[in-house]
């Protein structure tokens, strides 16, 4: 017997040595000691070095401004950062504060990843009503700001063209836009609008199921949201899917390319559908001559995707370091924080104090016009159900992006997002 | 085989063993069991916690609805998977059919082109040792770096292109491999062919080697030219090593996963999803975990079926 | 006919020689992406674009430097990266070397009651490939304790994801290597171990000095072959582990790769990953060679 029980000693032993070493990997979360309270915090922002800048500053003030609390931050880049957040809430290894996109806020409230936020409604509800995050009928998310899409011009090149200017109140009609387009193609743009098909992940459902809406179409039946029957594969979103299909079949817009405004930039392409996050580049490279348009009106309006990263608290955040969460938040939510990030990363401020303060969006900023646009915004679906839908509108899009028959992708999309939504029991609605 | 890659962990654990042992050779059964018992268990254990259960798991939960977090407790939900698989997820029978068109390239083409380069490299010629390095590195080479650095090089702009360029004279209009639906399937067959014959020679080498070289001085007697050699002697004698090679590969093939994952996400137009790539999605991304099991039972199936499809061409030849 | 004879060996011998043209274009076919990577990783990437279309694309010429790899280090904590690929595998491998073999071990040298049934058990699970039970196993551990020394007090933890244990625990007991080491044993003759238990030697001892010293080619095998997959791992670690400090080199790269590095640093990444792993097998090329063949035998 003697040596079973040595084998045993020595299962348990590397047993240990195992758990040891997987320990002594982690952050000794120090909730026995006596500093500091250490809460942690997660950003999906690891490709993005001007974004982690204003965080790094945040966290190093908030640190040094007291002694109860310590936020330690870790970053994630954005591709990988939704699955690191499901399989950290599976485990219950979800850290106290932690950033999402807006539109994957109902969905992880549902879940119960996140908490009701609880901070100061002062600071809430001076905030676009697109910076906040509702589930429930409570808030469980805030964000810092908001951005826009634009449609990017050269007044030079739409005036030798003889391209009408639109403007907010009078945006293109979805006939001119494509006329527009064409006689760009003709002017010799091997593209006529570099739209960022080549992106991947949410920017899909972000940049283009606004088009779907103003086609008339939409992701979720908004009176139930129990089904995409009849909205996401009607007859306007069979005509937005066909519009969106034939700028790629006339060689209008580009499948490859890369990621960002460059292109535009450097006068390959007529226009670019793009973010306000690449609004400055282009007035380096175009100067005066840039124009920030509003996105054409198919039918209902135009539309542009609002809601983008906000922050919220996880749900087993509790104790000191969830007072720690809350009390970094509210420190955070500073004007001067908000003007920074509006400013370094180049994103419309959310509220009213910032926006003065910005250097880009103040009243005289050169970025003023995107203020405006925000007007246009649209929010995705605020359902559980988002975080399919999205990834279920993102396949069919591409899918007809590569020329498969329109009516077909769409129904597909249908049953899954309504497969998905009967899976969850309707997802309690 | 003189190297040892090892440090030796017996030894290590050499110190736990007592040195008195007063048993007698007649208590020696009885003790043997006990100690044998302690043997298997931190094996049969581990066994059993990660791969008998987790299959008893995959069987269960795909006759449920349920997630990897939700606040809903999973419910019985009957053949409703795997009626979807087959009846509502086009994706999935996308994902069948491309698992098999891969398999059914690669398969024989690996296998083929494996003893081409086993029968070279067989040679006695100077410097064959080297030539076998040189196309087993690859199989060391991890897939991810090897879907990474071809993704690189199918670029538009890519090395592949500017290649196909040159030899053309010009005449070659680069493609944009992994974007276009008819090219990123073959795109991804060459690299993974690539990177995984190196291995399929190796195990037609040690085939080839046990075929005794009486036998090919026989056949040259008989005047037999080298076609006939091969036909008459190395092939036959290759017979049970055919068989293990097939069958390693058609399964790894059907579980082809990281080049997609990495490469294409499934796409353009879902000419690259598998049904390995398609459970990830539908079963962890997408957190349909009851779903993703269906599919996993599906291949596992499949694999069965392969499984005893090699089972009874080798006892054939018995 | 012993004309044709001497003149067929005379062809044979220059024939022979002909092989060599298929075989350096093989070599080539197999050798160019990876000094492509080795090449591209030293130079910035407009000179890569720019090498493309001629033959200096295979050459470290121009603007060559280590700042690709500079860049690697200063974007993402590789060296941690590497740390936890090593710890994994090495603690995969040795752990599954202890286990297996002494299962091969109570398997084919000692008779006991359920020996036959468990060694039927084991090798009907060897056609179970993990990608199957990837999925459900996710849900699995998801559910499993994790123990972990906190204050000096043993405490476990539900949800073994994101920990070390979820990486190796897995992989240690494996179907294949238990059944190499049950054949490798079972051709060891058994009046040894007869010898030794009238010498009153335990049946461990007679494990650990008598058969395992014995049986170094088994333990190499099986340490090359669960060696590479463990180092390699992809699939799991990606659904399992996502904080920073715990990732392997593997799923670190498609981190890193998303961050939308230049191309460049991509390559200096898959380098200093791919490196090490190429230099061990040139060294010990003859005993991965082998451990492969022997992989093959079962058929």
């Amino acid at each position: 017997m003697k040596q079973g029980r040595a084998l045993a000693a020595l299962a348990v032993v590397s047993a240990l040595a195992v758990t040891g070493c997987a320990r002594a990997g982690e952050d000794p979360n120090g909730d026995g000691g006596d500093g500091p309270a250490q809460v942690t915090l997660w950003t999906h922002s690891a490709g993005n070095p001007a974004e982690l800048e204003v965080y790094n500053q945040i966290i190093s003030d908030f640190n040094g401004s007291q002694d109860d609390y310590e936020v330690v931050s870790e970053s994630f880049p954005q591709g990988a950062y939704n699955d690191a957040i499901v399989a950290a809430a599976a485990s219950g290894d979800l850290p106290c504060l932690l950033d999402m996109d807006g539109p994957i806020v109902p969905n992880w409230a549902w879940a119960g990843y996140i908490q009701p936020l609880g901070i100061s409604s002062e600071i809430t509800d001076s905030l676009l009503p697109t910076a906040v995050g509702m589930w429930d009928d409570e808030v469980y998310s805030a964000g810092y700001w908001d951005a826009a899409l634009a449609i990017f011009a050269r007044q030079s090149v739409l005036e030798a063209n003889d391209i009408r200017i639109p403007t907010v109140d009078e945006p293109w009609t979805g006939e001119e836009f494509d006329a527009a387009l064409r006689t760009l193609q003709g002017a010799g743009y091997e593209t006529a609008i570099d739209i960022g098909a080549e992106d991947v992940g949410e920017w899909w459902p972000y940049a283009y199921s606004p088009f779907l809406q103003s086609f008339g179409g939409d992701l979720i039946d908004r009176d139930t949201y129990l089904s995409a029957d009849g909205v996401l594969n009607g007859p306007e979103a069979v005509a937005f899917g066909e519009w969106f299909q034939g700028l790629f079949a006339d060689g209008l817009a580009g499948i490859d390319g890369t990621v960002g405004n460059e292109e535009f930039n450097r006068d390959e392409v007529g226009l670019s559908y793009t973010g306000v996050w690449n609004a400055l580049g282009s007035i380096e490279a175009v100067g005066d001559d840039l124009l920030i348009l509003p996105p054409p009106d198919f039918g209902n309006g135009p539309k542009i995707g609002g809601g983008s990263w906000q922050w919220g608290i996880a749900a087993d955040c509790s104790g000191p370091e969830l007072d720690g969460a809350r009390a970094y938040l509210e420190f955070s939510f500073d004007a001067e924080y908000i003007a920074a990030f509006a400013d370094k990363q180049i994103v419309i401020p959310a509220t009213e104090e910032a926006t003065e303060l910005s250097e880009y969006f103040g009243e005289d900023g050169q970025l003023r016009p995107f203020t405006e646009l925000t007007q246009f915004a649209v929010l995705r679906p605020e359902t559980p159900a988002y975080a399919v839908i999205s990834t279920t509108f993102e396949r069919a899009a591409k899918d007809i992006m590569n020329g498969a028959d329109v009516q077909e992708s769409l129904d597909q999309a249908v049953a899954d997002i309504d497969a998905d939504i009967e899976n969850n029991d309707g997802y309690g609605f | 085989m003189t190297t040892s890659l090892n440090a030796g962990p017996p030894s290590a654990a050499n110190p736990t063993a007592p040195e008195r042992a007063p048993a007698k050779r007649r208590h020696g059964k009885q003790r043997g069991h006990s100690v044998a018992y302690a043997m298997v268990a931190p094996a049969a254990l581990l066994l059993v916690m990660f791969l008998i259960i987790p299959v008893l798991l995959a069987f269960g939960l795909s006759f449920t609805n349920a997630r990897l977090i939700s606040p809903n407790p999973p419910r019985f939900v009957g053949l409703d998977n795997f009626i979807r698989a087959f009846v509502g997820d086009p994706t999935f029978i996308r994902s069948l059919i491309n698992t098999f068109l891969f398999a059914v390239v690669v398969v024989p083409v690996q296998a083929g082109l494996g003893l081409v380069m086993a029968v070279l490299v067989n040679q006695k010629l100077r410097g064959t040792t080297f030539f076998r390095i040189v196309f087993f590195i690859p199989v060391v080479t991890s897939i991810v770096v090897v879907s990474i650095l071809w993704r690189f090089m199918y670029q538009p702009d890519g090395i592949i292109n500017s290649f196909i360029d040159t030899i053309t004279f010009g005449s070659w209009e680069g493609i944009a491999w992994l974007s276009n639906p008819s090219t990123a399937l073959p795109a991804i067959i060459v690299l993974s062919i690539w990177q995984a014959v190196g291995f399929h020679m190796i195990i037609w080498l040690s085939g080839l080697q046990t075929i005794p070289e009486e036998l090919y001085e026989a056949a040259r007697m008989d005047g037999a030219g080298p076609w006939q050699q091969f036909k008459n002697v190395t092939w036959p004698g290759l017979r049970p090593t055919m068989v293990f090679i097939l069958v390693t590969i058609t399964i790894a093939a059907l579980g082809l996963f990281v080049q997609i994952d990495v490469m294409t996400q499934g796409g353009p137009r879902d000419s690259t999803t598998t049904l390995v790539f398609h459970a990830v999605r539908r079963g962890y991304r997408e957190q349909q975990t009851g779903y993703g099991a269906a599919i996993s039972l599906i291949f596992f199936v499949l694999v069965l079926a392969i499984a005893l499809i090699q089972r009874f061409l080798t006892r054939d030849k018995d | 006919m012993t004309d044709t004879t001497i003149t067929m060996s005379r062809t044979r011998k220059s024939r022979a020689k002909l092989l060599y043209i298929p075989m350096i274009v093989l070599a080539l076919v197999f050798m160019f992406p990876l000094v492509f990577m080795f090449v591209s990783s030293l130079k910035p990437d407009a000179q890569i674009l720019a090498d493309v279309d001629s033959f200096r694309a295979f050459l470290p010429v121009g603007d060559i430097s280590l700042a690709n790899y500079t860049g690697v280090f200063e974007r993402v904590p590789f060296a941690r990266f590497l740390l936890n690929s090593i710890v994994v595998t090495v603690l995969i491998v040795a752990l599954g070397l202890v286990v297996n073999s002494l299962a091969g071990f109570a398997l084919s040298r000692m008779e006991w009651r359920g020996r036959k049934i468990l060694l039927t058990v084991i090798i009907a699970t060897l056609i179970v490939p993990f990608e199957t039970i990837a999925v459900p196993m996710v849900y699995w551990v998801s559910l499993l304790p994790t123990l972990l020394v906190e204050d000096g007090m043993v405490k476990y933890d539900i949800g073994m994801l994101n920990t070390y244990e979820v990486m190796i625990l897995p992989f240690i007991a494996n179907a294949f290597s238990i059944f190499l080491f049950t054949q490798y044993f079972s051709t060891i003759p058994t009046s040894l171990d007869e010898a030794a238990r009238i010498d009153g030697a335990g049946w461990f001892s007679i494990y650990a000095r008598i058969i395992a010293p014995l049986s170094g080619p088994a333990f190499a095998t099986v340490a090359i072959l669960t060696f590479l997959p463990a180092w390699n791992s992809y699939l799991w670690p990606l659904m399992v582990v996502q904080q920073e400090s715990l990732r392997p080199v593997m799923v670190g790269m498609q981190y890193f790769f998303q961050l939308n590095t230049a191309w460049g640093e991509v390559m200096a990444y898959t380098s200093l990953i791919t490196l090490p792993v190429l230099l061990m097998f040139l060294v010990f090329q003859r005993a991965f060679v082998s451990s492969i063949a022997a992989s093959g035998v079962k058929g």
